[in-house]
């Protein structure tokens, strides 16, 4: 009993550490301000003059595809920061703590997981100025698919992380992974758009449905339907936890 | 039965380079146990296999007890660690780092704050355990680790290079600080140096590791008494050597770059007798045998050299292949 309790007092121990570090690093909390309202304002208000999606305007439209990428890029990289820890010799403080690596690896997720969390509540906010209302059950549908997507997306990268071995491929890594990604999305236009391998891309995409789900949320209108994209964001998130923890278990310190 | 213990242990890297060679020690409770060797020797490679960060290629490890192989979380909770590289969290304060290490050590929360004020007051960090790490000089961190890893009362510690990159006086303080935790905490220590007045100053025994061989294991008393008697250096070209060969103090005589080199018993009533026979002498140097003796008598190389081993053998293959 004394060893189950000791597991969960580490993960929090884990999370509690991630979480002050965020809080203490300005330049982050300043970014995740700043950059959703210079999408939405320059590239949503510029671009969606001549741009025209049926049934809404595109400000609306791209604001779901702009809340995923906030987090999509802040759970990606927080997971594939690992990589940096290891080389600071920080991991090795903490693999030798009687921690199980499993312990570790939750806490370290649900570090990911509340840094979107605040990014989510800051790009509502900043929705809420740009005419972009919701309902209470929209929120907390909202907070509970970015919860979701984000566990899969921080496991995802600290799978890429513990299989880095130094932090030179993170250029790499947002060039042919991270962009790709959210370009083939439908983030910023309806992936009805898209036709032949690029279509295949997109639905093999875990980020595309992620956008679909949220859109759903927020203006009401998926592309997939919102069940059968919740089921394919379940899928992912259990696969990449499988996977981020296979890796973490794995790694060499 | 000894606190640490290794059997054979062997450790080879991608298949060929051997960085632990059969190595076997035992470490007995209360003891400040020092692995001296050059950079390279197996030092680090030891630490981290008892740490049970690295998996040995073949041979037994076992810490209080535990096989480092079996029982690996039950190793964790026996040991505390300073590493060689600063592990402290720089973007936490130093008390954050102390809390964050009860946390995950599950030490229970009604005894934290007092263990934690207790630790820093050891190491002399009270005044400054809200700043955050990063503004910490090298010797305040490396006290910081100490009493991190103090806090879960482990029975055994590891420092690994405690002194390293540190100052003269920084360096002071530190081996200050490790003789008080022996004596105060009634700990084991294992301790990994490259620094020959370190591992004599410090430690009850040593281990001479050269190549992931223990070359030796002794108090540094008694390594030192096997070179057999004080150094002595002469330069004096007319001197007689079968002389002084026959002279009955004089352990061993050896011509190295124009200079004689003597060694003797007791130089300091004995010098005398030995300029005698030495004629007219250009310069004399007396010296109490070093540690460093001791590694050049066992591997044939001083620590200084070997340290240069690594470098020599770049440029040689770098030669060869030109």
């Amino acid at each position: 009993m004394r060893y189950r309790s000791n597991t969960l007092v580490g993960i929090y121990a884990v999370w509690w550490r991630e979480f002050i570090v965020f809080l203490r690093e300005t330049p982050r909390a300043v970014s995740a301000i700043i950059s959703p309202i210079i999408w939405l304002v320059v590239f949503g208000a510029g671009l969606g003059g001549s741009v025209s999606i049926p049934g809404t305007d595109y400000q609306s439209f791209i604001f779901a595809g702009i809340l995923v990428q906030t987090f999509l890029f802040s759970s990606l990289f927080y997971g594939a920061y690992l990589v940096w820890d290891k080389k600071v010799d920080l991991l090795k403080a903490i693999l030798v703590s009687p921690l199980s690596r499993r312990a570790i690896f939750i806490g370290k997720v649900l570090g990911g997981v509340t840094i979107s969390l605040i990014n989510t509540i800051i790009v509502l906010v900043i929705g809420f100025f740009l005419g972009i209302n919701l309902t209470p059950t929209a929120a907390i549908l909202t907070f509970l698919a970015v919860a979701f997507a984000s566990i899969g997306l921080t496991a995802m990268g600290l799978m890429v992380g513990s299989m880095m071995e130094s932090p030179e491929g993170f250029q790499l890594l947002s060039t042919l992974v991270l962009f790709p990604m959210f370009f083939m999305s439908g983030a910023l236009f309806p992936i009805s758009n898209l036709s032949g391998p690029l279509a295949t891309i997109a639905s093999v995409n875990p980020v595309t449905y992620i956008v679909d789900i949220l859109r759903g949320i927020l203006t009401g209108t998926s592309y997939f339907g919102l069940m059968h994209s919740a089921l394919a964001l379940l899928i992912f998130t259990a696969v990449a936890m499988a996977a981020g923890m296979f890796a973490f278990e794995r790694m060499k310190s | 039965m000894p606190v640490i213990k290794t059997e054979n242990l062997t450790k080879i890297y991608k298949g060929t380079v051997k960085a632990l060679d059969n190595f076997s020690i035992g470490i007995e409770e209360g003891e400040i146990f020092g692995l001296l060797g050059p950079n390279g020797a197996g030092k680090t490679t030891t630490i981290k296999i008892l740490a049970t960060l690295l998996d040995p290629s073949s041979g037994k490890a076992t810490v209080n007890g535990f096989d480092v192989a079996t029982h690996p979380s039950k190793v964790r909770e026996s040991i505390g660690i300073v590493f060689q590289e600063p592990s402290t969290d720089e973007l936490l304060t130093g008390y954050e780092n102390l809390k964050l290490h009860a946390l995950m050590y599950g030490i229970p929360g009604s005894e934290t704050e007092k263990r934690i004020s207790d630790a820093l007051e050891l190491v002399e960090l009270v005044d400054r355990k809200k700043d955050i790490v990063k503004t910490y000089s090298g010797g305040m961190r490396r006290r910081l680790e100490i009493a991190r890893g103090l806090l879960h009362r482990p029975k055994v510690m590891f420092l690994d290079e405690p002194t390293l990159g540190l100052d003269p006086r920084g360096r002071d303080t530190m081996w200050n600080y490790v003789e008080r935790l022996v004596k105060e905490r009634d700990m084991t220590i294992l301790l990994t140096t490259h620094y020959m007045e370190e591992a004599d100053k410090l430690a009850d025994r040593i281990c001479i590791i050269d190549r992931g061989k223990a070359v030796a294991i002794d108090t540094p008393a008694k390594l030192k008494k096997v070179i057999g008697g004080d150094l002595v250096t002469i330069k004096a070209p007319l001197a007689d050597i079968d002389a002084i060969k026959r002279l009955k103090f004089v352990k061993s005589i050896e011509h190295k770059d124009g200079a004689i080199l003597i060694t003797m018993d007791d130089a300091a009533s004995n010098l005398q007798e030995l300029l005698k026979r030495t004629g007219k002498v250009k310069c004399v140097e007396v010296r109490s045998p070093t540690l460093d003796d001791v590694f050049l008598r066992y591997t044939g190389r001083g620590l200084e050299q070997a340290e240069g081993g690594l470098f020599d053998k770049i440029i040689q293959e770098s030669a060869n292949k030109a």
